[in-house]
């Protein structure tokens, strides 16, 4: 019982930073009809960011902001120089370009950064661990889980309260309807960017504090993540983005503590197996979403 | 206010409308009636920049905007109630009304909702229902109502009376009669040609792509020729 709810505890943590990454994923695809690739960018264009930073002796105090608006540059970037071009294309365009831009942008870190790893300290609380009861619990999670819970508040006004929020859902909702009702579709769909951006870019700071290293493909393996959550709660909606999001936090948790050692090496390859067995009974993912049709 | 010269609009190779002209003046109520897939509604579209035309021109106020962008024309004055209504179903009703007022100021919009909930007494009972779980006839005013929101100079309606119960058509008409009274101009498709060639001042009948015939409405329903084109509706 203690070492379930110690993994229930581990996941939700681990969980917290793929719901954020996949909720970034998920509001771009809602607008726009694409899986972003390329989401991952963000963390590594920030984490060369934040490297260079502690290059000039900065501390984690002014690199988690600058992490931030590295990650919301990045991404209004990408969307400006890149998809802007294929506005109105098919989703499978999109889907290619948002391949081309993480190569283009691992190619000109390999090309003119490094092809090495580059490591930076990590924040010395990253380890620390505090008991409650027989539970030890991570400091780390603990400002995750309170983080993430905060943003998803935050995120959550947004939509319902504000007319970007509301212009957003509507896009999402019906695109070509939301632009007749005077909806500016460049203003939404740059706003659903610099969302993205920042949500990858709060998941991004927990991602390289934990790591404390950066590579040209450093943001493969978070793009993965938060493509796969997304798609596990059902694309295009939010809500399922973030239930995915920790349902696949705890799943590789519980997998990792639960299989005998001798395959405990094939965790990721038995979740994606789980995966797959979800998608044969629920297609959709935990929420289905009817899109209007476009015309 | 608005001229439509010689537009030819494709969908791929097939020409959906070819070489078609119309013209609504200020304060005018003007139908556009014809058969199913005549090309009525990408004349709508077409107008309001949800389709590029590839000949011809629009002229809103003298203005051209051929092939301008829908969240442009609505800001030039030009509102378009879509083909099945196209109501934003997850959204309450106040948060359907809200995004088509989205031009206006806080304030303005706030008056322009109160303004919406006395024209439709059904919505504001329905005020904060999500805008999926209402009738047909009540998701129908929501759809003009939404329209109404951005103060429209022109109000296109594709169909307004589409699928709806013939009690429900009454009111649909009854609003267009009292929005002519208030002075609106207003451009509406209808299926229904005799109830539309009523209450229009003038209108067109498009068939195959083609306007065939344009006359006022009491010239139109005398024209025995084109009974075969008002049947259907």
């Amino acid at each position: 019982m203690t070492e379930l709810l110690q993994n229930l505890i581990d996941g939700l943590g681990r969980g917290s930073i793929y719901a954020l990454l996949a909720l970034g994923v998920a509001v771009i695809f809602g607008v726009m009809h694409l899986l972003n690739f390329a989401h991952g960018e963000m963390i590594t264009v920030s984490g060369y960011a934040a490297y260079w930073a502690f290059q000039q002796g900065w501390s984690w105090w002014i690199v988690v902001p600058l992490i931030l608006v590295v990650s919301v540059l990045t991404s209004l970037a990408i969307d400006q120089v890149a998809f802007r071009r294929v506005r109105g294309a098919d989703d499978f365009t999109l889907l290619l370009t948002s391949f081309g831009v993480h190569f283009v942008v691992f190619s000109l870190f390999l090309l003119y950064v490094s092809a090495s790893v580059k490591n930076f300290s990590r924040p010395g609380w990253v380890t620390d661990t505090y008991k409650v009861g027989s539970l030890r619990i991570e400091v780390f999670d603990t400002v995750v889980i309170g983080v993430t819970i905060i943003t998803l508040l935050l995120v959550s006004l947004l939509l319902q309260r504000t007319m970007f929020g509301l212009a957003l859902r509507a896009a999402a909702a019906d695109f070509d309807t939301a632009r007749l009702m005077g909806v500016r579709s460049d203003n939404v769909i740059r706003g659903a960017f610099g969302l993205s951006g920042l949500l990858a870019g709060i998941a991004g700071v927990f991602w390289l504090m934990r790591a404390g290293q950066t590579t040209p493909s450093a943001g493969l393996d978070p793009m993965l993540k938060g493509v796969l959550a997304a798609l596990i709660g059902g694309l295009g909606s939010l809500r399922g983005a973030v239930l995915g999001g920790l349902a696949l936090g705890m799943a590789e948790v519980l997998l990792r503590s639960r299989l005998p050692d001798s395959i405990a090496g094939l965790t990721e390859g038995v979740v994606f197996l789980l995966i797959a067995l979800l998608f044969i009974f629920r297609p959709g993912g935990f929420v289905s979403v009817a899109h209007a049709e476009r015309v | 206010m608005l001229e439509v010269a010689g537009i030819t609009t494709k969908y791929g190779a097939i020409s959906a409308l070819r070489d078609t002209s119309l013209t609504v003046g200020s304060g005018e109520v003007v139908g556009l009636i014809g058969p199913n897939g005549a090309g009525k509604t990408t004349l709508l579209g077409s107008v309001a920049g949800l389709l590029k035309p590839t000949g011809g021109t629009v002229t809103f106020d003298g203005a051209d905007v051929t092939g301008a962008a829908p969240e442009k024309l609505l800001r030039a004055g030009l509102a378009l109630v879509p083909e099945h209504r196209r109501i934003f179903v997850d959204l309450t009703v106040e948060e359907n009304l809200k995004i088509g007022g989205i031009t206006a100021s806080k304030s303005d919009r706030a008056e322009l909702l109160e303004e919406m909930a006395d024209l439709f007494p059904v919505l504001r009972d329905k005020w904060t229902t999500q805008a999926g779980f209402l009738s047909g006839g009540e998701a129908q005013q929501l759809a003009i109502g939404r329209a109404l929101m951005s103060k429209p100079r022109l109000l296109m309606m594709d169909e307004p009376s589409l699928g709806l119960a013939p009690v429900l058509v009454d009111v649909v008409f009854e609003l267009i009669e009292s929005l002519r009274a208030a002075g609106r101009t207003l451009l509406v498709v209808e299926q229904n040609a005799s109830r539309m060639l009523e209450v229009a001042d003038r209108a067109y009948v498009l068939r195959s792509g083609e306007m065939v015939a344009e006359g006022t409405g009491a010239e139109l329903l005398e024209r025995t020729d084109l009974f075969d084109t008002f049947v259907g509706g």
